[in-house]
């Protein structure tokens, strides 16, 4: 069975049998509208923010005066000191990020495929997607800065340090700590994705035939499946390389500061209180814009390079060992990216309850819930508005999705590979490279600053990934049962409501838990859309994380934690809890 | 030529596949009952059960691919050597499945290469060998197609011929004629013996088509 089968096979699965033709013509035409609906809102703010990054870029602000076009911006930005090593240190780690966090996940992939150690290492990276990318990186710098946990380990027995080194291990100039945090945060992400194509190709089958033929395990991988799932994981790896070329909130964290790496620089330029810099900003932001679409083409390109040099290699009969060594050094690889997460977290966690911690100590002398008290009032403004605006956005993107995939199956359509770029859009365009445009429309509507705007600028991002969460299941769940409902009597809507929602009660609840962390996540959003007038605990804890104050940043960083954890936690129990009611209810009936 | 000494039509030595009271076991369920059987080169046995009789996890066993939940006993030897500890890789024993899961990322011809011994070496060497097989396998001047394109015996005999190409001392089949239609299985079956004859290869067939069973050879191994 080749993989043009399987795509052929979807099932474009068409209007249920059995209901008046009429009536089913107009709920149709109902739900028609949502993916329209979802497009525009989608699309608009992307669209609307790119035209209002590129305009100031050439001059036009009219807010500002600006209404002549002129290139005196971008003179401006290739003037600006620092550009030039920005750019390099852009491009470098986010390069070097997203092909380590990929080589690693590929690597262990290949190496561990079919094994139960395979399937053990998916539930333990699973909950690292959950943990938002700033409270990671804060509880990465409490771990290599020269007073963390590493040093502390190693001292003074083997270092001889009684005081804290006076080392750049965090901010260090080269970026090695954002590009370790990076790689730390992604590899999860990859190997997920990979996980999930696995599973829609016949790459068990093709591994056998592969093994069978005299492959060794790695090699078999390498020759025999890599190239069934390459198509599928190509978005997500692009999306990887454009974050990690533009993220802000860990290069703020982690990233070298004289100068930071471009994303971080334009934001600079963007809350300089000097206004005439927000023309050259955009011209940066545009340049992050060239400079991630440029990068992405390269990457396209050395795929096709690759897999055009590597044609005779795939044939050429080489079989490959067994594999050992790629088995430990990728299980080494895995366990420590696995190590780090949780000594990170872990990190975060005892800083907010320490009362004394002094320099070589492992563990602090006394505990308190001192810096809880002193800082919840200031704490529970920022929490209220993290919960609402993720629990709202995570509640809009779940109806948008539903409705989208519902429509989908009546009217018979069948998912495109142009609508999946749609989907990854908003991903794979830097957020520094249109928020500042969409913040410049929000000001034009009257709305900037408020709790809408909010949450529709988190909208964008929570969006794809629900509906990249939920599409698969929602796409495979056995049409049988909504036939055979539908034959019963049950209109469409019934059928939607008591039969589908409830056998994917479980997806649709971890597609929820995925979009709320995603929102809680969100930074430069924030800062944009909120106008500085609505903080989070995400902006809260990035604004704090370079303070000196650790136990309020431990404080902030696990506050700012716990709500995604919270989130999967509920999502992995509640069908169990709905499931053993139900039960119990029925026994009672039958009582 | 010296490749000529390589071609696929060439007898061989024969080979010995013989299972010592081979049971396999699931979440401690018993599933096959330890089965005692000896294959000599050449002849085809047959394993006859309904589905869920665990005749696809036996294969799956010999060849070294039995997921770990399974737990399996007795010995299998192959040309005397047990196949116990081995990775499936080293063991020699080639299979095929009710699809001929060619890879769709090549074309025929780099299907057949990719299941082609290193041993051959050059590009003009492992290419005139393919080109035989092709021409054994009636598809001379196909090579450079997709597989997707050929039907459905036409693929069927790619997979076979990637698998022999491979130079395996023992055959596993896995109900490999159950998707042809009448008139096709009957021939593919031949050719498919024919070859597994010549070869002098250990064969074992699992189907549930008494047809298969009737053309094969002995033993006929009736699973509960």
């Amino acid at each position: 069975m080749t993989i043009s089968d399987q795509i052929d096979a979807t099932p474009g699965n068409t209007a249920v049998p059995g209901t008046p033709a009429r009536s089913a013509r107009r709920r149709r035409s109902r739900l028609e509208i949502v993916p329209i609906v979802t497009l525009i809102l989608f699309l608009g703010p992307i669209a609307g923010g790119l035209l209002g990054t590129w305009a100031p870029a050439f001059g036009i602000l009219p807010v500002l005066g600006g209404t002549t076009p002129t290139l005196d911006p971008w003179r401006g930005l290739l003037a600006a000191p620092g550009l030039g090593k920005a750019v390099a240190l852009s491009v470098g780690t986010g390069l070097v990020a997203t092909l380590a966090s990929f080589g690693i996940a590929l690597w262990f992939c290949a190496a561990w495929h079919g094994t139960r150690t395979f399937a053990a290492s998916r539930r333990l990276l699973a909950p690292l997607l959950a943990l938002p990318h700033a409270a990671f990186a804060i509880g990465l710098a409490f771990l290599m800065a020269p007073s963390g946990w590493v040093v502390r380990a190693l001292s003074p027995w083997a270092t001889g340090w009684s005081f804290p080194p006076d080392l750049a291990s965090v901010n260090d100039p080269w970026g090695v700590a954002l590009v370790l945090g990076l790689v730390v945060k992604e590899t999860p992400f990859l190997m997920l994705m990979m996980v999930a194509a696995l599973g829609q190709t016949p790459a068990d089958k093709a591994l056998t035939i592969a093994r069978t033929l005299g492959y060794g395990p790695v090699m078999a991988w390498i020759k025999g499946v890599l190239p069934l799932v390459h198509a599928q994981i190509r978005l997500p790896v692009y999306a990887v390389l454009a974050f990690s070329l533009s993220v802000v909130d860990v290069a703020l964290i982690l990233g070298p500061t004289a100068p930071p790496t471009l994303a971080v620089l334009v934001l600079r330029w963007f809350s300089d209180p000097d206004l005439a810099l927000r023309y050259q900003a955009a011209a940066g932001a545009c340049l992050q814009l060239i400079l991630v679409a440029a990068v992405v083409a390269g990457w396209r390109l050395a795929e096709v390079v690759v897999s055009r040099l590597s044609r005779g290699w795939l044939v050429s009969g080489r079989r490959g060992g067994a594999g050992l060594g790629a088995r430990v050094a990728s299980a080494g690889s895995m366990a420590a990216i696995l190590a780090i997460a949780v000594g990170s977290s872990a990190g975060l966690a005892l800083w907010s309850v320490a009362s004394r911690w002094r320099f070589p100590d492992l563990l602090p002398g006394g505990w308190t819930l001192e810096t809880w008290t002193r800082a919840l009032p200031a704490l529970s403004g920022p929490a209220w508005t993290t919960l609402t605006v993720g629990l709202a956005a995570t509640g809009v993107a779940l109806a948008l999705v539903l409705g989208c995939l519902e429509n989908e199956q009546r009217s018979g359509s069948r998912p495109s590979a142009r609508g999946l770029w749609l989907l990854y859009l908003p991903l794979l365009v830097p957020q520094i490279g249109f928020l500042f445009g969409t913040q410049v429309l929000l000001v034009a509507a009257g709305l900037d600053g408020g709790w809408t705007a909010l949450v529709w600028s988190h909208l964008l991002f929570v969006l794809p990934y629900v509906f990249l969460t939920l599409a698969d299941p929602y796409r495979a769940l056995d049409e049988r049962y909504a036939r055979s409902a539908a034959c019963l009597g049950a209109s469409p809507a019934r059928v939607f409501l008591r039969v589908k929602l409830p056998l994917l009660l479980r997806p649709v609840l971890i597609a929820a838990a995925i979009g709320f962390s995603v929102s809680v996540a969100q930074y430069l959003p924030t800062q944009f859309a909120g106008a500085g007038r609505l903080p989070t605990l995400t902006t809260e804890a990035v604004g704090l994380a370079a303070g000196a104050d650790r136990r309020l940043i431990g404080v902030y960083g696990f506050a700012q934690a716990a709500p995604p954890l919270a989130g999967f936690a509920l999502a992995a129990l509640l069908p169990g809890l709905i499931a053993r009611a139900r039960r119990i209810g029925r026994m009672g009936g039958r009582a | 030529m010296s490749a000529d000494r390589r071609g696929p039509d060439e007898p061989r030595s024969e080979h010995r596949l013989e299972l010592d009271r081979v049971g396999l076991a699931l979440d401690g369920r018993q599933l096959i009952a330890p089965l005692s059987l000896v294959i000599e080169g050449g002849r085809v046995a047959v394993l006859m059960g309904p589905s869920g009789s665990g005749k696809s996890s036996l294969l799956a066993h010999l060849c070294g691919t039995l997921p770990p939940q399974f737990e399996a006993a007795g010995r299998v030897t192959l040309d005397g050597a047990d196949l116990t500890d081995l990775p499936p890789e080293r063991r020699r024993v080639g299979i095929l499945f009710q699809d001929d899961l060619l890879f769709p990322h090549m074309s025929v011809a780099e299907n057949l290469a990719f299941g082609l011994v290193s041993r051959v070496r050059g590009r003009a060497e492992r290419r005139a060998v393919v080109e035989r097989a092709l021409a054994d396998a009636d598809l001379a001047g196909f090579g450079g197609r997709d597989p997707a394109t050929l039907s459905g015996g036409q693929r069927a005999r790619v997979a076979l011929m990637r698998a022999l190409l491979a130079e395996p001392a023992a055959l596993l089949l896995d109900e490999p004629f159950g998707k042809l239609d009448a008139a096709l299985r009957d021939r593919f079956r031949a050719w498919v013996f024919d070859h597994a004859r010549r070869r002098g290869l250990p064969t074992l067939l699992v189907t549930h088509d008494p047809d298969d069973a009737r053309e094969a050879d002995r033993p006929v191994i009736q699973l509960a």
